[in-house]
């Protein structure tokens, strides 16, 4: 029989007592004794209580050393809870399991989870589905470069643009924010349904998120920086990214949002860098470049993974691509009121000479985007001419 | 099986036992009542063959049933249904030391049907030879004591001085210590009444024999390392469950008598109760 002895003083379950208690009977095994000694008057009807709860047995103080007011016998009680627990991988990325059970949920990962308890059903939950390598280290960059809007941009450099330049930029704007919310709903949607023992992706997927609620605001920012009015909002755009939120699929999703929409989108805020006809404005689209780059890195390195592991992906992604053309065939694509924009910010002025410059960089714009993309289906393992072929089939949304 | 619907919680625990039962070859499933006095009344008449009651309801159910020419016994309880204690506080700095202070002194109680909280406790004040007022702080009347609203009230009625002592279950202290409501230092235990048993499965002479059988096995049966199960004893408040027992109930049929609170033969003579 293994016995211990606790001296609790005068320390009562109004004190903590039972933190003491739990520590010695730890130490026993089931049907091991705690002697308990103690001053507190009200020590032995909370001890019965106490134990009752626990599963322990008490019996009745020891008649010849009068200190020891009551016996503690361990119970199973404590034992039986934990006998069936399990660890949920270990702490660190090389602990991840291929599908975490329902039932872990939310615990940590590398947890002691009791058995039992709550199936949370996340449907993300296949290692091979949302994990990639590059995840841990991309989202200790992601969080390294969180900037603050207000401090990283100096809203009140003092400039002044024609009535037109002004209104086209805040046209660009209008159109900035209303992307850059179907690129802040995606990830948000995206992150509520994977596992959480996919811990590093569900976290950089809620600063991908964060990242895109900043450029939202930056963007609106510099849309009312001169005046109250915004731009126009088409109809085919709109459409254009409703099929974005359509798509379940996690790495579909990923693959539409991330490497063709913010790859088509890092072309086009390096050129409005080039032709930012304000400081301000340059300095917002080069901050929200540095984000999107970042997205766009792990949505490639997500699924050249994918691509390496199951050969047959590649027909799937080029089922999403397709799917997608065909659901926005008859919609207008982009709003005619951006291109127009930006071919004015290109040109900088309205003479004939400087629009057809506009025009022409825009034209070369939309060419950088069609090859951005081509080579990035390539690095997914696309041969070179099917490659082409689908990147053609990228919105005239841009995103 | 009858229930008494005390607390909401009272479904999830039942319908998770009937599933596990069910599956366990049991054909079993359970009514909630409203208050205790209607579930015992339909045991003993045979609507339900088991009845989980509380200890007062065990006292009656025992009463109609002997009255009716029929029978109950306890198949099993609650690890933690057996040795409670009640106590009686006092405040520390009162001056009440002993039970002849009490004297002209009002005593906070639970609810009139409360057998730890009320019957228990005053029974033994009474018996010991104390006299005193009785203040009763009457919350989930007809559930027998099992909504500790009561118990509360009066333990915060004592600090606050409008009564002089307090009674309580053993467990309701040590809640209310740990949490606060009696801080530390502030309360003492004047005394404490003997050890008795609480809730039990109260089943009927009439009910099939193999059923009740195997409700009794299967329940015993039922461990805490199962997850399934656990924390559905864990929201019953057991870790296991073990066979019953009458001997616990013995103060309590003396405290129904010197009160009044049923006759000889089970009915209500308590004054003023209406569950």
């Amino acid at each position: 029989m293994t016995v211990r002895a606790l001296d609790l003083r005068d320390v009562g379950f109004d004190r903590g007592a039972h933190l003491l208690l739990r520590r010695e009977l730890a130490l026993l095994p089931v049907g091991g004794r705690l002697a308990v000694a103690d001053t507190d008057e009200a020590l032995v009807v909370h001890l019965a209580a106490w134990c009752r709860r626990e599963g322990h047995e008490l019996l009745p103080g020891d008649e010849r050393d009068g200190r020891v007011r009551a016996w503690v016998v361990r119970g199973r009680a404590g034992h039986d809870r934990w006998a069936g627990a399990e660890r949920a991988g270990g702490s660190s990325p090389a602990g991840l399991v291929a599908r975490p059970p329902a039932h872990w949920g939310l615990a940590a990962r590398g947890a002691l989870v009791e058995s039992g308890g709550p199936a949370v059903r996340f449907d993300f939950d296949r290692k091979e589905t949302v994990w990639s390598e590059l995840a841990p280290k991309l989202y200790l960059q992601a969080v390294a470069r969180q900037w603050d809007p207000v401090a990283a941009v100096d809203w009140d450099t003092p400039f002044e643009l024609p009535a037109e330049i002004e209104a086209a930029v805040v046209q660009v704007m209008t159109y900035l924010v209303e992307n850059e919310q179907a690129a802040l709903v995606i990830p948000a949607r995206l992150l509520a349904r994977v596992h959480p023992h996919f811990r590093e992706v569900m976290q950089l997927l809620a600063v991908q998120a964060a990242d895109e609620a900043r450029h939202v605001e930056v963007f609106t920012r510099r849309a009312t920086l001169k005046g109250e009015e915004l731009g126009t909002s088409s109809a085919g755009g709109r459409a254009s990214l409703m099929t974005l939120l359509a798509e379940p699929d996690f790495s579909l999703a990923s693959f539409l949002l991330s490497v063709l929409g913010e790859g088509s989108f890092l072309n086009l805020l390096s050129f409005l860098d080039r032709y930012a006809p304000d400081p301000v404005t340059r300095r917002i689209v080069a901050l929200a470049h540095q984000d999107e780059a970042r997205h766009v890195a792990f949505g490639i390195a997500h699924l050249e993974e994918q691509a390496r592991a199951d050969p047959a992906f590649r027909g799937t992604l080029r089922g999403a691509i397709e799917r997608r053309h065909d659901a926005l065939a008859d919609t207008a694509g982009i709003n005619a009121d951006v291109l127009d924009a930006l071919t004015v910010l290109a040109a900088g002025e309205w003479s004939p000479a400087a629009i057809a410059r506009g025009h022409a960089a825009v034209q070369l714009l939309q060419t950088e985007m069609l090859e951005g993309r081509r080579n990035r289906l390539v690095r997914l393992g696309f041969p070179a001419d099917e490659a082409a072929d689908l990147a053609a089939l990228h919105t005239r949304n841009f995103m | 099986m009858g229930a008494v619907a005390y607390d909401a919680k009272v479904v999830p625990i039942w319908t998770g036992f009937r599933s596990w039962l069910l599956r366990n070859g049991l054909p079993f499933d359970f009514v909630l009542y409203s208050n205790y006095e209607r579930q015992v009344e339909d045991l003993v008449a045979g609507r339900v063959h088991a009845a989980w009651n509380s200890p007062l309801a065990w006292v009656r159910a025992r009463r109609l049933a002997a009255a009716a020419g029929r029978s109950v016994r306890p198949l099993v309880m609650r690890d933690t249904d057996r040795d409670l204690r009640s106590v009686v506080v006092v405040r520390a700095d009162s001056g009440i030391t002993s039970l002849d202070d009490l004297k002209g002194q009002v005593v906070g109680t639970g609810a009139v049907d409360s057998p730890q909280a009320t019957l228990l406790p005053l029974h033994h004040l009474r018996v010991a030879g104390a006299r005193f007022e009785v203040r009763r702080f009457e919350v989930g009347v007809g559930l027998h004591g099992d909504h500790i609203g009561g118990e509360r009230d009066a333990a915060r009625a004592l600090l606050s001085g409008e009564v002089a002592a307090a009674c309580m279950v053993d467990a309701s202290h040590l809640l209310f210590s740990r949490e606060g409501t009696l801080p530390p230092g502030a309360t003492r235990i004047l005394v404490g009444t003997a050890a008795y048993d609480h809730c039990n499965m109260t089943v009927v002479d009439s009910a099939p024999e193999e059923p009740v059988r195997l409700f009794g096995e299967l329940l015993t049966g039922m461990s805490y390392a199962d997850p399934e199960v656990r924390p559905l004893l864990d929201l019953e408040g057991l870790t296991a469950w073990v066979a019953g027992r009458t001997s616990g109930y013995g103060e309590l049929e003396a405290a129904v008598d010197a009160g009044g609170f049923y006759d000889l033969a089970g009915r209500i003579t308590a004054e003023g109760y209406r569950p």
